[in-house]
């Protein structure tokens, strides 16, 4: 050991440089500033204003120089550091500012990808909208007959002219009903093998043919909808990417989704964890050494979910800023120990955790998605034992 | 914020793979269970290449490292299933004479057990009265001691570090078993059943990496007993589920996954029962 090495580099730095403590600083001055003179929540049951809450966050952030912080500088974005980003998902997120909301799709991967693969007059289209908080994206991937399998998907669309003329139905659509555009995938050949059949195309959500219903999920509220698609009419100037790479166009930039979608629900996991501790010591299931040791593991959970966030993001600062696939890693870990938190909620609440009027009950059914959307555990499995092992494909 | 290896940490850790490569290979490993036994010129080796005086400062001849450094060594001394009381002789470096050079071999009572107490040169802690156990690792002689002493939290942190080796190395091997047995015409790794345990053992143990990691850089006790928890749960459970991967033949003396099992359960014994950690980090929420 002492032969091998010669000289020493800098050590591991958890703490964060000057730069990136200036950063979060101005950032924490600013949110003190600017969270008090906000409007008030809308109902999770009004869409119009949901739309018109997250829209008018995302103004707040562009005018104040944070908009599409990850955003390359050349798509309008601040070309922030993965640190830089992480530290705003924190101090966002523990100041209590609002969620990117409706905003998601066209921030974390409707935009990346038009940045990525469209061309200049697409990008000076669409791109300026989002980061202004202008026109809100929803998602077309999935189909009733297309989830995990996604590249099974069968909604075509065939060339007439200038246009595609799309029929299909796609589901699990978040934001549908408020939703400007959606990043559809559609099927362009139906010979060619499945992953080279598929095209990427900007649908304006208010053309002919377009029919939203809206689904409502086990806790009550319409969070997802199906979209139907009738012969509707979409000029082959809104595909991004060649025909038939679709499948291509849209997985370059899906680790966005999964690479720091969760850091803001990490902050605030440990925060529910500390109230429900708080709450435990006032009831009395203190007193409980196997519910207070429960607690302590969670602790260690959440604590080792934060560092491994920050580990996968300080790797992606080195591997050029695209997250890896460090984030299925991640994803699997999380969604289920955010689970386990709210199934400790419920044992420290007693005969209340039934009760919808406590939050935590809401958040406890929600918490049963994490497992399933943006990729099952069943599917991170296999694409950790696939990518990241070298196990072979199978059935 | 920087939360990765240097290069002269890479470095170090290939150079102590290499060397462990070399002098405890899967023979030695297989001969130290036919005839168990300190390797006292292993011992001496280890020292010469300042396994032992990683911490001590240079001005003392030492290696003039910090925690983190260590964690990498003992990472790799975990994956290999060195035999001997490591984590006190390293502990030891600094006031026990001829430790840091691995001329004298150093064990500690560790809350109500000794680990290599009789093959020790000095012993710290109180052992008066100690008895033997019939050690179920076969390369850990045990005694039992008759007052729970005091623990040392970096012993707890080296021991997480171990674990994460052992936690590594089991999900590797059972990967690569699970990529040559075939079974019903293809290898066992084609098969989700099998596939998702392997992944689960890599979710594990890279998530117990990023605690053990940042507590070594941190040495605060909360982060430290986060980095025991994890590890011990990534080590523990790995094993088992390498055994599974392995069928039969993982039940078997003759292959290494029921060593690994093993050494597993002896270090989940260190640093205290895990309760205390849970205890420490509950507390830590209403602090």
């Amino acid at each position: 050991m002492r032969r091998q090495i010669a000289v020493w580099g800098p050590p591991v730095d958890l703490a964060q440089s000057p730069e990136e403590e200036e950063f979060r600083a101005r950032l924490r001055e600013w949110l003190a500033k600017v969270l008090p003179t906000l409007p008030p929540r809308p109902s999770p049951d009004d869409w119009p204003g949901r739309r018109a809450y997250d829209l008018g966050w995302q103004r707040t952030l562009y005018d104040a120089g944070y908009a599409g912080l990850h955003w390359p500088v050349d798509a309008g974005g601040q070309g922030a550091t993965p640190t830089q980003h992480l530290i705003f998902l924190e101090e966002t997120e523990r100041a209590g500012a609002p969620y990117v909301g409706a905003n998601f799709v066209g921030l974390l991967h409707a935009g990346p990808t038009i940045a990525a693969e469209g061309t200049p007059e697409q990008r000076a289209r669409w791109l300026p909208p989002v980061l202004r908080g202008e026109e809100v994206w929803c998602q077309g991937f999935s189909e009733p007959d297309a989830g995990s399998d996604l590249a099974s998907l069968r909604t075509r669309a065939c060339r007439d002219g200038d246009d595609y003329v799309v029929t299909g139905s796609k589901i699990w659509t978040s934001h549908a009903e408020v939703a400007d555009w959606c990043e559809l995938l559609v099927r362009t050949d139906q010979r060619a093998p499945r992953h080279r059949g598929i095209t990427w195309l900007a649908l304006p959500m208010d053309a002919p043919g377009v029919t939203v219903r809206p689904l409502r999920t086990l806790a009550g509220s319409a969070e997802f909808a199906e979209v139907f698609l009738d012969e509707v009419r979409v000029p082959a100037t809104h595909r991004v990417g060649e025909e038939n790479d679709g499948w291509r166009v849209t997985m370059v930039t899906l680790s966005f989704e999964r690479g720091t979608a969760f850091v803001g629900e990490v902050v605030a996991c440990r925060r529910v964890l500390g109230e429900l501790a708080r709450t435990a010591r006032e009831n009395g299931r203190w007193d409980d050494p196997a519910l207070r040791r429960r607690l302590g593991r969670l602790n260690a959970e959440f604590r080792a979910l934060w560092r491994l966030t920050q580990w996968n993001v300080s790797e992606a600062e080195a591997g050029g800023g695209v997250p890896g696939v460090g984030g299925s890693v991640f994803k699997l870990r999380y969604s289920q120990a955010r689970q386990r938190l709210y199934d400790a909620a419920a044992d420290v609440l007693g005969p209340d955790c039934l009760d919808l009027d406590r939050p935590w009950t809401l958040d406890r059914l929600s918490s049963l998605s994490y497992t399933i959307a943006a990729g099952t555990s069943q599917i991170q499995r296999n694409i950790v034992a696939e990518r990241i092992l070298g196990l072979p494909k199978g059935r | 914020m920087r939360f990765r290896l240097t290069e002269d940490q890479r470095a170090l850790r290939e150079g102590v793979r290499q060397l462990l490569a070399r002098r405890f290979g899967r023979e030695a490993l297989r001969a130290a269970v036919a005839a168990p036994g300190l390797d006292r010129a292993l011992w001496r080796e280890l020292g010469a290449a300042g396994f032992f005086a990683l911490r001590l400062p240079e001005a003392d001849g030492g290696v003039g490292l910090g925690l983190p450094e260590t964690v990498l060594a003992f990472e790799e001394a975990g994956r290999v299933l060195l035999p001997g009381p490591l984590v006190a002789t390293h502990l030891a470096a600094a006031s026990v004479p001829g430790a840091a050079t691995g001329e004298t071999v150093v064990a500690a009572a560790d809350g109500r057990l000794v680990e290599w107490l009789t093959e020790a040169d000095v012993v710290r802690g109180e052992v008066a009265g100690a008895v033997p156990l019939r050690s179920v690792d076969p390369l850990t002689p045990l005694h039992r001691t008759a007052a729970a002493g005091p623990t040392d939290p970096v012993a707890v942190l080296l021991t997480a570090a171990e674990q994460l080796g052992t936690a590594t190395r089991v999900c590797e091997l059972a990967v690569q078993h699970a990529r040559t047995r075939e079974q019903f015409g293809q290898p066992i790794g084609a098969f989700q059943a099998v596939k998702h345990l392997c992944a689960e053992m890599l979710v594990r143990a890279e998530t117990a990496r990023a605690a053990v990691y940042a507590a070594a850089v941190t040495a605060q006790p909360a982060d430290i007993a986060t980095a025991r928890l994890l590890a011990d749960e990534a080590a523990q459970l790995g094993t088992r589920d390498c055994l599974q991967v392995h069928g039969g033949m993982g039940f078997t003396w003759e292959s290494e996954v029921h060593l690994h099992l093993k050494r597993s359960w002896v270090r989940a014994q260190r640093g205290g029962a895990n309760t205390e950690s849970e205890e420490l980090l509950a507390a830590d929420l209403v602090g």
